[in-house]
């Protein structure tokens, strides 16, 4: 039926006229325009299974939205390695950046006595700061992204390390001393739903990420550099710029996930964290966006981190051990990477 | 006689030991296309690139509409309405042919939407792309919001060159637009050569293809050495001639030798 092209395009303004019209090439079209309905599939899908398995334990407002709290930290961070591996980069210094972001925030209130406010903006300055320095090395000196990072995590724990003097600031104190700096951690209840300023926060990020990179110059700058950087710099794209500011913009979330993060543990813990950046990447790949660059949506993004948080809450309620929750993700990593190259085909 | 709407005069470029442009001249006349062939390495590429702006010459002028000009980048000269079709094409892969037609020079939405939230202005843009590319009889383009890897060669070489010609007001400099391309793609693309010419846009086209030169060029401009060899008008001489002139077999007669 749908090989018959007068079928298939009288009603259809235009596709292309190429005579691919089988079912497999409209759905590897589809895909190729809406790059986040795999993990968006996924998504439901799993929640359906686990809902079916696990009845109202697992399908309740209270269980989902506890899951939405528990990958606040990876959405966050996620949205952040999204935007650098769009441009064909990766950043393994997030996890790092966000934990020192998060003990700067303390230390200059308790230990310097700084107004908590001055406290926060200096940790999210550090944290944009570090990110523009990744960028700079990245574009002008034009050091592999890969190497950077992998420098800048061991530099970065090291200072956090050394600067905190692996001192951790107790809960009690934050709450009674500096309670903004767990305003991510602050908990509303909308029936059995329960959200914390934290989990909305990433969401609001995801969309607002999401409106930039579809609707702004700078949104489509930042495809074309990993796209193809030579292409994007003949056509009058300023690459340079473009490569800082997403590694500054990626530094920049990853101190707002720094904040998040003492909302969500109540401390300042030098040692937490510490595998954000792997679970960032995962979210990122899971949720379909291309390792190569250019390609992927940042809604995916949220799909893919959240289907990470429904598969461990979900077999933690079924009570199997933990180690298949990462054996299920491992399946799906390599799942999402297959479906990529095979988008990645209508190009050929 | 009418002056030359882009003039060059003893342009230099050394890359270390190498001399690509050893005090060359360039005229491009008002409505013509100039092609310009040469040997490999003779330094075509050279040429374009100091005066696109993609190199900046060491040495030599340049003059566009009898204004002296210096470019320092391939923006620069883009303002000035020179625009460059390179034989990559400089296309983003992943992106619509209107996002590609736009890149670097995309158009906000006006008002608050497009002041404070930066908003591009898709339909704007789709609508300007569509009519650029109905234009040039690219027709068969219809969904401006497809990925460009989904094109043709042909279709990406005709988007590319519908770029050009959108925004290139004063001269559209094609390198070798027919390389990668079919004999029905080639076709095509000579066609939109001529198709932009008859808007009274003069064109610059490098090209290997003889017989793709002498049938759409006014003029050849044989490059050799570096330097302009001599210009020779293709209904005067057989395709033959341009290749032997080219490489040296023969020398041209006194009259077109260029001082």
């Amino acid at each position: 039926m749908t090989d018959n092209p007068t079928t298939a395009t009288a009603d259809r303004v235009a596709e292309f006229d190429q005579g691919r019209k089988g079912f497999v090439h409209q759905v590897q079209h589809r895909l190729h325009v809406t790059p986040a309905l795999v993990p968006l599939i996924v998504l439901v899908g799993s929640i359906a299974v686990f809902g079916a398995l696990l009845g109202n334990k697992f399908f309740s407002p209270f269980a989902l939205t506890l899951i939405l709290q528990q990958v606040q930290i990876v959405g966050i961070v996620g949205a952040a390695q999204a935007l650098v591996i769009l441009t064909a980069g990766i950043d393994l210094s997030v996890g790092a950046i966000m934990v020192l972001s998060s003990v700067i925030m303390g230390q200059f209130t308790f230990r310097y006595g700084l107004p908590v406010e001055v406290a926060v903006v200096s940790g999210l300055a550090i944290g944009t700061a570090i990110g523009a320095f990744n960028g700079w090395l990245v574009s002008a000196m034009k050091l592999p992204p890969f190497i950077v990072t992998l420098g800048m995590w061991q530099i970065v724990l090291a200072a956090n390390f050394l600067y905190s003097a692996n001192e951790t600031i107790r809960s009690q104190e934050i709450a009674s001393e500096a309670p903004l700096l767990q305003i991510f951690g602050t908990t509303f209840k909308i029936g059995g739903a329960v959200f914390t300023v934290g989990a909305i926060f990433m969401i609001v990020l995801t969309l607002i990420l999401a409106y930039v990179l579809r609707h702004t110059a700078w949104g489509r700058h930042v495809y074309a550099v990993g796209d193809d950087p030579e292409a994007a710099e003949l056509s009058g794209v300023n690459v340079r710029a473009t490569l800082i500011s997403v590694y500054a913009l990626s530094g920049l979330i990853c101190a707002f996930a720094g904040w998040a993060l003492i909302g969500r543990i109540g401390s300042v813990s030098p040692t937490s964290g510490q595998l954000a950046n792997i679970d960032s990447i995962t979210a990122v790949v899971i949720g379909g966006i291309s390792l190569f660059g250019g390609r992927g949506s940042i809604m995916g993004m949220l799909f893919g981190a959240v289907i990470v948080g429904v598969f461990s809450l979900g077999l933690r309620l079924m009570g199997a051990d933990a180690q298949w929750t990462y054996l299920l993700i491992g399946v799906l990593i390599i799942f999402a990477v297959a479906i990529d190259q095979w988008i990645r085909k209508v190009s050929a | 006689m009418t002056e030359p709407l882009l003039k060059a005069r003893g342009l230099v470029k050394r890359y270390g030991r190498v001399t690509a442009l050893d005090h060359c001249d360039f005229d491009l006349m008002p409505g013509e296309i100039l092609a310009v062939i040469g040997d490999n390495g003779a330094g075509k590429s050279s040429l374009i690139k100091a005066l696109s702006g993609a190199v900046v010459p060491d040495a030599g002028e340049v003059w566009l509409d009898g204004r002296k000009v210096r470019f320092t980048a391939p923006t620069q000269g883009r303002e000035a309405g020179i625009e460059t079709v390179y034989q990559t094409l400089a296309m983003s892969p992943a992106l619509s042919i209107a996002d590609n037609i736009f890149m670097g020079r995309e158009i906000r939405r006006p008002g608050i939407m497009g002041s404070v939230f930066r908003m591009l202005d898709r339909p704007a843009m789709e609508k300007f792309a569509r009519e650029k590319l109905s234009e040039l009889g690219l027709m068969t383009i219809q969904n401006i919001n497809q990925a460009v890897e989904t094109l043709s060669g042909g279709q990406r070489q005709g988007v590319a060159v519908a770029r050009a010609a959108a925004f290139g007001s004063r001269v559209i400099i094609l390198d070798e637009p027919t390389a990668a391309l079919g004999v029905k793609e080639s076709r095509r693309v000579l066609d939109l050569i001529q198709d932009v010419r008859a808007r009274g846009i003069p064109i610059i086209l490098i090209s290997h293809n003889m017989p793709h030169v002498f049938e759409v060029a006014d003029r050849v401009h044989v490059h050799r050495l570096g330097r302009r060899h001599c210009v020779i008008d293709p209904k005067d001489y057989t395709m033959s001639d341009a290749v032997a002139f080219m490489t040296g077999a023969k020398e041209p007669p006194e009259a077109l030798l260029s001082a």
